[in-house]
């Protein structure tokens, strides 16, 4: 099953746990599972089923296009990050 | 607008007759009037020397001249300096030694580079450094251009 | 140390296909636009740093003859609070237009309230002069710290900060917090035997490019849009525009010109919705173009910022944790590079305990935009000098301590992810290897610094299209404005894969409506992505080229290989015919050939670099002189030398500048008072030496040849480098940023 890796931020809904492993093949399915299990995670990552601005997903080390519907290996590192804000990323938009 | 004047001036070896406003400047003339666009504004102030000329012999920011002081004078642009066929060994220099990268401060430091060969033909790096001293570039740390001014030293 | 064993073109340094352009005047730079009827546009500045707009009365300078348009924040479409979504992240609408013409309020001196199109540029800039506009001036915030109290004036009344998706209850200059922890810093800082916690702060500076900004826009009577303009991005701009006019983006062609110089400063749009606006209203084509001091006070710098680093290592050398506090000021609209920065901060090393806590903050400074590494270079002059400090006590050498520590493939980055392939240990056995770190260095007020830093790198969208042409060469049409040589270090990756010399490709620059999609020149990535796009149309020539031989000779496509530009008929049949030839014959075997090749990579690679420095200091005036300079860098693979080297030597002589001389010098009023190039100081040539630039090559495996973006990493560490070199002269260490004489006088305590 994927490994979402929670950042600082987010572990105050996880009881500090720092990694967690839940089943999922796309994000969705991981976010939905997460938000099963720690009631409140899917406010903080999504809006209007789609991942919030200014938050940025990683997958095995590579930033990814931060779509819902991303594949995900069973074997899957996921990160949530702050998006790279007034670098390269937001500006170019 | 102001009453424009008739201006005749030598530009790149031709005989030039133009019309301008006595505020404009001789790289507003060179670029908006006469079209001759290799000259760039960086600063308007005479700071950078993306603008430079050579005005009867004398390198010029072209931002601090005004167009109607070029009355029967002569001036050498960027757009001059080729052989219909053949590139100014400064040219060719700056192209063998990668010695621009964006390209807007090469015809500025082509230009002093040339009033620089021409009254000191074998400069030292230091000298060449002085003399352009006077032309900003941002891109290349000037290493690969003073190279070039060198070389083209020694290949003339 | 570069290897060239198996390719022909990669590695070579042809003359760059735009060169002869470039160095005979005759390339057309977005201020060389020319059209009939052309009108010269000028924006109106506010003079105040904070204010509010209480009215403007353009009919004075609508009178001025001469005068065919004005328009204000008016004229914008009604942004709301939108979030804009342009494809990479969001930013909120109305920010993004007030910074175009502000609407309620001014938050920098320089923030542009309206503009005037008039048939020539000075009678456009007598009539802003004649646009009164009645001010409610207001207290200015002008750094960082000042803007994070709790009773600092607010520049954004609904502004909150958010954290990962939580938003605060209370309005705030903050208008965001990041943290990255990764194991147990308390712990880590425990086991240590040294620890040293250090304050730094840096100034804003500004990318410095020479070009200022421009744009021409034309509408057409069918509702077409057109902008010729210098850019970064034609298709980003296209899509800010488009969402700043709320235009659809079909309507919009914009054609890059060629571009003088950006390093992230020109990916932002300031004056080209202006021009679009000015083209409507008066339906003649518009040409606005920026001064110097516009550019210095309109567009984006990159922020100064408050560091606070605290690192331990034991005895022996091994970092145990690490702390970073960053708060960078953002300008008038959130946005500054602190996220980039706090990821890069402590990214060369591999550190088991580290927190990281960074914020965006508001101040009545210009929007920042995108520098060249954005936050790293600010990050590292904090990390890399508490490292120096920490070797120094431990008595460690320097480079010594980076190999102890550094980081390497599967070691875990403070914000997450693992680290691919990098190359950062080979560029500290390169420096420690080079002859200036073991060359002599004793005299007087002499000393030598190192630092190293890291910038990550990315993909995101390039296009390519390759048309082959009946003589054997190939026209390339591509989307990356060509800002240091890359319409060169794109063809030779295609040269590459056909196997014909870089001089047989011709490379264009297009608009937004003849190339598929491209993202910005910017990012490290050009060489890199729209390489590999390259790359792929090549291969897809390629394949179609097969089919051609295979139909010409009759026989079976896997009977046909391609080597050294050479088409051959294997397993049976002997049949050669180079590549040329057989361009030579497309009418006959089918028609014209066209390979397309679109990507989005993710595996960008990170780059790394270690520079030396010998500076002598000047005690009695404070000036330091570099007098020696080594920038190493990993490069993955460089394509075309020379380039790589420039842009490590030009990144190194940016850090060099922003170490020592650059700053913006803002009054209490928050008037910045160096807005030129004669007080903004930049390098000049008589200020450096020759900028040693050695490239490492250790193979990005996300690119088909290796390549690792070049442009941004040279610009991290000097800063920190030269820091440590004067403190190995005379013994002080410095914190602030410049270190220009004044501060080392202080520092010295002379004055």
């Amino acid at each position: 099953m994927p490994i979402v890796a929670i950042p600082s931020l987010l572990r105050n809904l996880t009881d500090g746990e720092e990694s967690i492993t839940v089943p999922g093949a796309t994000i969705r399915e991981v976010i939905d599972n997460l938000e099963n299990r720690y009631p409140g995670m899917k406010a903080r990552l999504c809006e209007e089923d789609r991942i919030k601005p200014g938050i940025a997903i990683y997958v095995n080390g590579l930033l990814t296009r931060g779509s819902l519907i991303e594949h995900v290996d069973a074997d899957a590192e996921i990160h949530f990050l702050p998006a790279i804000g007034g670098g390269v990323a937001d500006t170019l938009h | 607008m102001a009453r424009r004047s008739h201006v005749q001036t030598t530009i790149n070896g031709e005989t030039v007759e133009f019309l301008c406003e006595p505020r404009q400047s001789l790289l507003e003339v060179l670029r908006d009037e006469l079209h001759l666009t290799g000259a760039k504004e960086g600063c308007n102030n005479g700071n950078c020397g993306a603008c430079s000329v050579i005005l009867d012999g004398r390198l010029v920011n072209s931002c601090l001249v005004l167009g109607v002081e070029t009355e029967g004078k002569s001036v050498e642009t960027i757009e001059g300096l080729a052989a219909p066929d053949k590139l100014h060994p400064i040219q060719d220099a700056f192209l063998e030694n990668a010695a621009l990268q964006c390209g807007i401060c090469t015809p500025g430091f082509i230009m002093s580079a040339k009033a620089l060969l021409d009254q000191n033909p074998n400069p030292t790096e230091h000298e060449v450094r002085y003399w352009l001293a006077g032309n900003l570039c941002r891109c290349t740390g000037y290493d690969k251009i003073v190279r070039a001014v060198l070389d083209a030293a020694a290949a003339e | 140390m570069l290897e060239n064993k198996d390719y022909k073109v990669i590695g070579t340094r042809p003359i760059r296909h735009d060169g002869v352009d470039k160095v005979t005047g005759r390339a057309l730079y977005g201020a060389d636009f020319q059209a009939a009827g052309l009108l010269h546009g000028r924006v109106l500045r506010s003079p105040h740093a904070h204010a509010k707009i209480i009215s403007i009365d353009t009919s004075r300078a609508e009178a001025l003859p001469g005068v065919k348009g004005v328009v204000t924040a008016k004229d914008l479409p009604d942004a709301g609070d939108k979030v804009a979504d342009l494809g990479e992240g969001a930013v909120n609408l109305k920010h993004l237009c007030d910074n175009i013409l502000a609407s309620d309020k001014v938050l920098y001196k320089g923030h542009a309230v309206a503009a005037v199109a008039a048939t020539n540029p000075h009678i456009a800039e007598e009539a802003c002069t004649l646009i009164d506009v009645e001010y409610e001036v207001l207290s200015p915030v002008l750094e960082v710290r000042q803007a994070m109290e709790p009773d600092a004036p607010l520049l954004h009344e609904h502004l909150k900060t958010t954290s990962l998706g939580e938003t605060a209850d209370e309005p705030s200059n903050v208008a965001s917090h990041i943290q990255h922890k990764l194991g147990d810093p308390e712990k880590g800082f425990a086991e240590a035997d040294v620890i040293i916690e250090r304050e730094f702060v840096t100034g804003t500076v500004h990318q410095g490019y020479i070009e200022p900004h421009n744009a021409t826009a034309h509408y057409n009577a069918d509702g077409q849009l057109t902008i010729w303009c210098s850019t970064q991005g034609a298709f980003t701009v296209r899509e800010q525009v488009a969402e700043i006019l709320q235009y659809p983006i079909s309507k919009i062609k914009v054609v890059p010109m060629e571009i003088g110089g950006g390093f992230g400063g020109k990916i932002s749009v300031y004056i080209k919705p202006v021009a679009a606006m000015l083209a409507k209203k008066t339906g003649k084509p518009v040409k606005v173009l920026m001064n110097r001091a516009d550019v210095f006070e309109g567009t984006g710098p990159t922020p100064a910022s408050f560091i606070r680093v605290k690192m331990g290592a034991t005895k022996e050398g091994k970092l145990t944790a690490a702390q970073g506090y960053l708060a960078f000021e953002a300008g008038a609209y959130p946005g500054s590079p602190v996220g980039p920065g706090a990821m890069c901060i402590f990214a060369p090393y591999s550190i088991e305990n580290v927190i990281i806590d960074g914020y965006d903050v508001v101040v009545n400074k210009p929007k920042t935009a995108p520098y060249r590494a954005p936050g790293a270079p600010n990050a590292a002059f904090g990390s890399e000098t508490v490292l120096d400090e920490i070797a120094e006590h431990l008595g460690i050498d320097p480079l010594e301590i980076r190999l102890m520590n550094g980081a390497k493939e599967g070691d875990r980055r403070a914000d997450g992810p693992v680290h691919p392939r990098i190359g950062f240990i080979e560029t500290v056995e390169a420096a420690k290897a080079h002859p200036h770190y073991s060359a002599p260095n004793g005299k007087k007020h002499h000393g030598r610094g190192v630092a190293s830093g890291y910038w990550f790198n990315i993909g995101l969208e390039s296009s390519v299209t390759i048309n082959v042409n009946a003589d054997g060469t190939i026209n390339l049409v591509e989307g990356s404005t060509d800002i240091g040589g890359t319409r060169a270090s794109i063809a030779m990756q295609a040269a590459e894969v056909l196997g014909i010399p870089a001089e047989s490709v011709n490379p264009s620059v297009v608009d937004t409506n003849s190339v598929g999609y491209t993202a910005v020149t910017g990012g490290s990535r050009t060489t890199y992505a729209t390489g590999y796009a390259a790359y792929e149309a090549a291969q897809e020539v390629k394949r179609q080229m097969i089919t051609r031989a295979a139909k010409l000779w009759e026989v079976d496509e896997a009977n046909v290989q391609f080597a050294d530009g050479e088409f051959s008929s294997i397993n049976g049949k002997e049949e050669q015919i180079s590549f040329r030839d057989l361009c030579a014959r497309l009418g006959e075997t089918g028609g014209p050939i066209v390979g397309s090749g679109t990507v989005n990579p993710g595996g960008a690679g990170g780059a790394y670099a270690t520079h030396v420095v010998d500076v002598e200091v000047d005690e009695e005036t404070g000036k330091v002189e570099i007098l020696r300079y080594t920038a190493v860098q990993d490069a993955g693979k460089a394509i075309h030398p020379s380039y790589v080297e420039g842009q490590i030597q030009g990144g190194a002589v940016q850090g060099i500048g922003w170490a020592l001389n650059e700053e913006y010098i803002y009054n209490a009023e928050g008037e910045m008072t160096n807005a030129s190039f004669l007080d903004y100081r930049m390098p000049t040539c008589l200020d450096l030496p020759m900028i040693d630039a050695v490239i490492v090559e250790v193979p990005n495996p996300g690119h088909p040849y290796g390549v690792r973006g070049v442009g941004e990493v040279p610009i991290v560490p000097p800063m920190a480098a030269i820091a440590n070199a004067i403190y190995d002269a005379i013994g002080v260490r410095m914190t602030e940023l410049p270190m220009s004489p004044d501060r080392l006088l202080k520092a010295l305590g002379k004055i």
